[in-house]
């Protein structure tokens, strides 16, 4: 059984109890030990730049040119934390239990606790870094409110919090390069772990611009990368989003958790075309003031702004009156599939739904809406050459974020001693489904407090250890397969792209395991994945060579997905129920609610890599609940 | 629709580069630029031909990483727009279209449209941050900050660091991305108290980085995909002279 080391003592004392007796290394033996992070995005950049801060020599790791480029930037709506300044009920117990059953009930008490816990320090901090979040006439904070909950404990800075936060962690960890104590190896992919005597020891990576193979070796290796949503190739994620360093952690022996667990989030522009390669994300802080609707008559032609209000369906109001359009965003996506596959669609596609601001343009003006969300309007007139100000824009749902990710236990260390995911790339803290501005403050938490903690107390085993060097044996067998595998993409002169088969990888993804899955369409997906990747395995074409060479970095991504998007179907085939944004038809009520399991699936997943061709084996870590009582999670 | 593309190939940072002609057929309107280039880089390599290197990533104008010059303007033709967000129904069918790399000296071209703009991140690494370590930060209602301050100090933080402003600059001057650093981090309290360093380090920086001098022409205005005032290099210049006169 794997065990999640939750700490002794009452939920809210856990954290505190962790810190009181976590081991501690003197400042002096700080900076004798080595610290890999890759991915720097929030996660990756928060956690450098505070063990470099404390004294640890760190080496961080970015596919992008600039450490600032991190997909983190492209959040939009929020971070929430639970610091009550409206006065309106909230507490860090409120905000445990909104993101307890938010996440339906399939995420750790103690890891939950322990974020809502450390929500306060996040935007203290932030603060002090000089993050501009909006504020209020008379100078304090403001907060608006989010999905799935009745507080207003969402902190923002316009449309473009992610980028402000991003800039921030970016800002500390340039600080941190300047003193010397971190080192930032841009434009590099990570493409190997190196396990010496079963403990992460260091990475493989590939300088993107010479081609050339690198070795790095540390006490120990942090993954920040993200999340995989790329999957789905259309999604709202960057194009450089990929699996591959928790993917390859994963074939070395790190469980994966979770994997079908994947956000769609409610309010994407819809698809329009078949050369698109992405669907924009309009930050769900819409629907604070935004109302969505479909024409009460399936096949109604007429532009949204023709339609009578009597003959509009707000379908989230009707069915979930309490919490309407803010409805958490499983619920509201599938709400709006729902609607779509009845034939209401909106747009050329009839893929949309509408999300209309007139009434509250109405109520407040023209102005307060747009000093709220003006940027967001301005983006949507970019991309459609429509103005949202006066009909409503048009959104569909999206693949957006991976609830799972790597195994981690309490400690964010993974199954692999001395490796640490953070942030998306772990499973942790959300369940099977995240509230809305939970992630940016997830990923913050994971950088900035708890591995800050927690790497300190695994290398306090290892001071008296040698020196890593890279002239082990084990580096050499991994720089090898690296090269052996950069080779094979070179020389399959196929005739079909990295393109294609992300594509089809995608579309294919969609249909049998996204909003919506059966047994069916799962048995059906492994098969045609299996012959996808048999096909990639000889009709690849990758054209250029071994320096800057996007085709290349695609090649592995994408075979690395083939592989990933497998394990997601066999994730979503065992779990017979259906909890948070994992919904198995088979398993809903008379009018189409999740119907969830506790009495057989009340665990988190745990794959473990069998080698090619063999089946993932499931470990299961029991969901333990001694605070909160299991209920049916209903916003109705 | 149907692009003459006139394309700058180069393969590596020494070689010499020239543009290379492509014809791009079946172009839709709904496109973005960056998909228009993904639809031929797909017809490249069905000829088995080397893909046209260009650097971009979350395709919503916020990561900063895209940016070329369209008929020798940064992002393309129109405002407040990056190169991924520019749309293929701002273009005439059978238009000639000239794609080059952001040029500057301190912006080294590593292949094709792909360039080097490390030169920012040194900058910010020689003080545009603010000094706060993990644990240090006071409760963040303690500095209670005027709502119109803080929105001045978001305009200046908005920037994405795509380097447009570089590009278009007859003289290669960063000024407008440095100064907006500092005006970020001074107009906020939290920013004060290292402003007079802050300020002479950056713009040292900003020379020995090999970025030509600002002569007050705000053409980088005009193609900031951010919209970034050229007012806040006037307050760079206010707060150096200042740093120089009370700077011991």
């Amino acid at each position: 059984m794997i065990d999640a080391k939750i700490p002794s003592g009452n939920l809210a004392d856990k954290w505190s109890n962790y810190k009181d007796s976590s081991k501690l290394i003197n400042p002096a033996n700080r900076k004798k030990l080595d610290i890999i992070v890759v991915g720097t995005g929030l996660a990756g950049s928060s956690c450098a730049a505070t063990l470099a801060e404390q004294g640890y020599n760190v080496k961080s790791f970015c596919f992008q040119d600039s450490a600032r480029r991190a997909h983190s930037v492209a959040a939009q709506g929020g971070v929430n934390a639970a610091k009550n300044y409206k006065n309106d009920g909230d507490s860090v117990y409120r905000m445990f239990y909104d993101t307890i059953k938010g996440g339906d009930f399939r995420s750790r008490e103690a890891n939950v606790y322990r974020l809502a816990e450390c929500s306060l320090a996040l935007i203290d901090q932030a603060v002090a870094q000089g993050v501009p979040f909006a504020r209020e006439y008379g100078g304090y904070l403001n907060n608006r409110s989010f999905g799935g909950v009745q507080v207003s404990r969402t902190f923002y800075a316009r449309g473009q919090t992610g980028q402000q936060l991003m800039i921030g962690a970016y800002q500390a960890l340039m600080r941190q390069v300047s003193a010397g104590k971190v080192k930032t190896y841009t434009r590099h992919e990570m493409l190997d772990l190196v396990l010496v005597e079963g403990k992460a020891r260091g990475i493989i990576a590939r300088n993107l611009e010479t081609g050339a193979i690198e070795r790095h070796a540390a006490h120990a290796v942090v993954l920040a990368t993200g999340g995989y949503g790329k999957v789905y190739y259309l999604s709202t994620l960057a194009m450089g989003c990929n699996s591959s360093a928790i993917w390859r952690a994963h074939k070395k022996g790190a469980f994966m958790s979770g994997v079908s667990w994947i956000q769609f989030h409610p309010t994407c522009l819809p698809q329009i075309g078949e050369t698109q390669s992405k669907l924009t994300l309009m930050s769900e802080s819409l629907r604070n003031d935004g109302r969505i609707w479909v024409p009460k008559k399936a096949g109604d032609d007429r532009v949204p702004n023709d339609i009578p209000e009597e003959e509009r369906d707000y379908y989230l109001e009707r069915r979930y009156p309490t919490f309407g359009n803010l409805s958490p965003r499983d619920i509201s996506s599938r709400a709006a599939k729902e609607r779509i596959d009845a034939g209401c669609g909106v747009g050329p596609m009839k893929n949309a739904v509408c999300l209309d601001f007139s009434k509250a343009i109405k109520e407040q003006g023209r102005d307060k809406i747009e000093e709220k969300y003006g940027n967001l309007f301005r983006m949507y007139d970019k991309i459609n050459g429509v103005d949202a100000y006066k009909e409503p824009m048009l959104i569909s749902p999206a693949a957006h974020f991976t609830m799972g990710g790597l195994w981690v236990n309490y400690d964010l260390m993974t199954t692999i001693p001395g490796l640490f995911a953070l942030g998306e790339a772990n499973f942790s803290d959300h369940g099977a489904n995240r509230l809305g501005a939970n992630s940016l403050l997830q990923s913050c938490v994971d950088g900035y407090f708890i591995a800050p903690y927690t790497i300190p107390n695994y290398l306090s085993g290892e001071l008296k250890t040698e020196k890593i060097t890279t002239e082990h044996v084990a580096f050499a067998i991994a720089e090898n397969n690296v090269r052996a595998e950069l080779n094979q993409f070179l020389n399959r002169k196929g005739h079909l792209s990295a393109d294609y088969f992300h594509k089809t990888l995608g579309k294919l993804l969609y249909d049998k395991c996204g909003l919506s899955r059966t047994k069916e369409s799962l048995e059906a997906a492994i098969i045609e994945i299996k012959a996808l990747k048999k096909s990639f395995d000889t009709d690849l074409n990758i054209t250029g060579d071994e320096q800057i060479n996007a085709e290349l970095e695609k090649a592995g991504r994408v075979s690395d997905f083939l592989e990933l998007g497998e394990l997601m179907c066999h994730d979503a085939l065992q779990r017979d129920e259906s909890c948070g944004a994992h919904f198995r038809e088979e398993y809903q009520t008379s009018d189409g609610e999740a119907v969830r399991n506790d009495q057989d699936f009340c665990f988190v997943s745990a794959w473990e890599w069998k080698g090619k061709g063999t089946a993932p084996e499931l470990h299961k870590e029991p969901l333990v609940f001694e605070t909160v009582q299991l209920t049916v999670r209903s916003y109705k | 629709m149907k692009l003459y593309l006139k394309v700058w190939r180069q393969e590596d940072r020494e070689a010499k580069g020239d543009l290379v002609s492509y014809e791009v057929d079946g172009i839709s309107e709904h496109m973005s630029f960056l998909e228009m280039l993904d639809l031929l880089n797909e017809r490249l390599i069905g000829k088995g031909e080397r893909v046209i290197e260009f650097d971009h990533d979350c395709r919503e104008g916020i990561c900063g990483a895209c940016g070329m010059m369209i008929n020798g303007r940064a992002h393309g033709p129109l405002t407040g727009t990056t190169t991924c967000q520019l749309h293929m129904r701002s273009f005439k069918d059978g238009e000639t279209v000239y794609i080059e790399p952001f040029r500057a000296a301190a912006f080294p071209v590593l292949r094709d449209l792909k360039i080097d703009r490390s030169a920012f991140d040194h900058i910010i690494q020689s003080g545009g941050y603010i000094s706060a370590s993990t644990g240090q930060a006071p409760e963040s209602n303690s500095i209670p900050i005027a709502h119109e301050v803080t929105e001045a100090a978001f305009d200046a933080a908005a920037c994405i660091g795509c380097g447009a402003c570089v590009a278009t600059c007859k003289n290669s001057s960063a000024a407008l991305f440095t100064s907006a650093k500092i005006s970020h981090l001074v107009l906020l309290p939290q920013g004060k108290l290292e402003s007079a360093d802050r300020v002479i380090n950056m713009v040292a920086q900003m020379d020995a980085e090999g970025f030509g001098h600002c002569s007050n022409t705000e053409a980088c205005e005009v193609e900031c995909p951010q919209q970034i005032s050229v007012l806040h290099i006037g307050r760079m210049n206010y707060e150096y002279s200042k740093a120089l006169v009370f700077r011991k």
